[in-house]
């Protein structure tokens, strides 16, 4: 009787499964998911405050501000990515499935990419218009966001499937994450940047896109050695 | 042939890397400072002055070697860490963290005596060009090797998440540089550069090949005498280090 | 180690005739672990748990599945509770449930007998005889006394 007749399921039904369990867990604790968001609007309120309200200077500021202001919002909520099943001994099973760990790790990154990500995308515009971006940049900054937060959530991993356990994670997964991210945001920024100067934010987009398509393939490996080590 | 091998390979044992480290490191200590001696003097007294920068320019003889290094340091470093994680050795490991402190102390001179080069130059103490802001990151990278090995208590897993994060680094600086760069000519027309090093004489460029080697010596002489330090950490509940240290 | 999680320091451990390191995909899809922590999100029912982990080796299950698996080991009417509601044993012997849905081949067991109460442990012990008679392996740990019939064993005692 300990081996019911139990149907075979593929791969991507797995990831679909982990993606379902992940979205779940957070609808559960909605203020783990509502955080980062709220600390993305008030970092990018931040700025006015801090440099003076003077219209042209907010706007030539937008990209970046927004940019950055997004970026460690994504990188608020890394630190759960593994620490929850970490602590109870899922991540353990999971390593020890049948199922390959690098594909666990892709659908929890881009789970997290769901959860974090793409809130801050659609949050983005509302900001934007403080800041007096009009559509067509608030567009760009949208689809910039868009393809980039995904690497962010990629590279993310890597760097929280390192600091796992680890005293101080949070501070640490920062500085080792943050170095990393700064192609993303150079591209990112400057492709509303572009834009606004009337070069065209193509040239940046293609650059991301790229950058999204490398850390797809290289940084779930990185992640699981990094995984491997922790659960040793 | 087949004693000989076997002979080199006993040195990748940490009890016998440390006496061959503690011989070697001395001579290289010396001639590392014979060497950074007659460099100084060189580009002190021998370098012509420049038409254009005056005397402040001399100090692209440090500045522009220790870049060099701080660049070159990591992807040693970063070999050294794989080699340890992939065939589980670990002097190699030792290797790594010994050279990593010497990387930072390299890029952290560069920025300085940018700094110091800038001032004189364009007037600031900081410019924001393709060279410098790279080599700002490369020293976070280095921080945050030297940071995650501080913060793991158990030196192998230590050495093991170094080394994952030392490889993810190292591809990762040329996507930065080629990042930066592309930043940099988009927002400065004029290009103020740091690149823009006065046309070199020819006792100029022996002055910097006779640094860059100073500082290689250094950097060895640094990391054996580091090593030797970090095995005898590591090694302490062995009997061999109980005697050496008495 | 045995799980292939740590690295090995001497020797190697080998499945079907090769080390594990080498097939360590095909070595896991027959491999099925339980040890001190039980694996389930607090914060998920009973169901959603058991539903996921046979999803991560492999196999869909049915609620009926589930049912029937858990009234087997006394925790029947609980699958849709959330786990954080259920005390330290009803967790233990849901995990026990997890171990009754898995096809793998090899259990590793560690302390599995440390937490449960007398029924419970003659649950466990029964499972793992049934699964040793159909063919199964099972490598365990334990303090104490190992209650499993007369099912052929080999053990070693291992002095600190």
């Amino acid at each position: 009787m300990t081996q019911q007749g139990l149907e075979k399921v593929g791969l991507t039904t797995v990831m679909l499964t982990i993606l379902r369990r992940e979205v779940a867990l957070a609808m559960r604790q909605k203020g783990e998911v509502l955080t980062p968001l709220v600390f993305f609007v008030v970092i990018a309120s931040l700025f006015p405050l801090g440099v003076g309200p003077e219209s042209a200077l907010l706007l030539r500021m937008a990209p970046g501000v927004l940019w950055v202001s997004a970026l460690l919002a994504a990188m608020l909520s890394l630190q759960r990515l593994f620490a929850t099943d970490y602590a109870d001994g899922s991540l353990e099973q999971m390593a020890l499935s049948a199922t390959p760990l690098g594909l666990l790790v892709a659908a929890k990154a881009l789970s997290h990419f769901l959860l974090s990500g793409l809130p801050l995308v659609l949050m983005a515009p509302v900001l934007g218009l403080q800041f007096g971006l009009d559509g067509r940049s608030l567009g760009i900054l949208m689809l910039s966001l868009l393809i980039g937060t995904p690497t962010l959530s990629l590279i993310g991993s890597i760097g929280a499937a390192l600091t796992l356990g680890v005293r101080g994670a949070g501070v640490l997964l920062s500085l080792l994450v943050l170095p990393l991210y700064i192609p993303i945001l150079i591209f990112g920024a400057g492709a509303v940047e572009a834009d606004l100067a009337g070069l065209g934010a193509s040239g940046h987009l293609s650059l991301l896109a790229a950058l999204l398509v490398l850390s797809l393939f290289f940084a779930p490996l990185a992640t699981t050695a990094a995984l491997r080590i922790s659960l040793e | 042939m087949k004693t000989r091998l076997v002979h080199w390979f006993k040195f990748s044992s940490p009890q016998n890397f440390y006496f061959l480290a503690g011989r070697m490191w001395p001579w290289f200590a010396t001639l590392a400072a014979i060497l950074m001696a007659v460099g100084l003097w060189i580009s002190f007294f021998v370098a012509p002055t420049d038409a254009q920068q005056g005397q402040g320019y001399r100090i692209i003889f440090v500045h522009v070697p220790a870049s060099q290094m701080s660049m070159f340091i990591y992807i040693v470093m970063a070999a050294w860490a794989g080699l340890g994680l992939a065939f589980n050795t670990r002097l190699s490991s030792m290797m790594a963290s010994a050279l990593a402190p010497t990387g930072a102390l390299f890029a952290l001179l560069s920025l300085v005596t940018g700094a110091l080069w800038g001032k004189p130059m364009w007037g600031a103490w900081w410019v924001w060009d393709a060279r410098l802001t790279s080599e700002l990151i490369l020293l976070f990278l280095y921080l945050g090797f030297l940071a995650l090995q501080s913060s793991i208590d158990d030196p192998r897993r230590a050495d093991k998440a170094c080394a994952v994060l030392a490889l993810v680094g190292v591809v990762n600086v040329p996507i930065i540089y080629f990042s930066v760069k592309w930043w940099n000519t988009l927002h400065q027309g004029a290009s103020v550069s740091l690149t823009a090093a006065p046309s070199m004489a020819v006792p100029m460029l022996w002055g910097m090949l006779i640094m860059v080697f100073a500082f290689w010596m250094y950097t060895i002489a640094a990391a054996l005498a580091r090593v030797r330090n970090i095995i005898l950490d590591r090694e302490r509940h062995t009997e061999w280090v109980k005697h050496a240290v008495e | 180690m045995v799980c292939g999680l740590a690295p090995i320091e001497t020797g190697e451990i080998r499945w079907n005739e090769a080390p594990i390191q080498s097939q360590r995909d095909a070595y896991q899809q027959d491999l099925c672990y339980l040890g001190h922590l039980n694996a389930l999100q607090e914060s998920m029912t009973v169901s959603e748990n058991l539903r996921f982990i046979t999803a991560l080796g492999g196999s869909k299950v049915d609620q009926d599945q589930i049912n029937g698996v858990l009234s087997r080991f006394g925790v029947g009417g609980r699958s849709n509770q959330l786990v954080r509601h259920l005390s330290q044993g009803q967790k233990r012997r849901v995990a026990l449930a997890r171990l009754a849905l898995s096809p793998a081949r090899l259990w590793i067991l560690d302390e599995p007998f440390v937490a449960m109460d007398e029924a419970g442990i003659k649950m466990l012990a029964d499972l793992i005889a049934t699964h040793l008679t159909d063919g199964g392996l099972a490598v365990l740990t334990s303090h104490q006394q190992v209650p499993i019939g007369a099912v052929p064993a080999q053990v070693l005692e291992l002095r600190a």
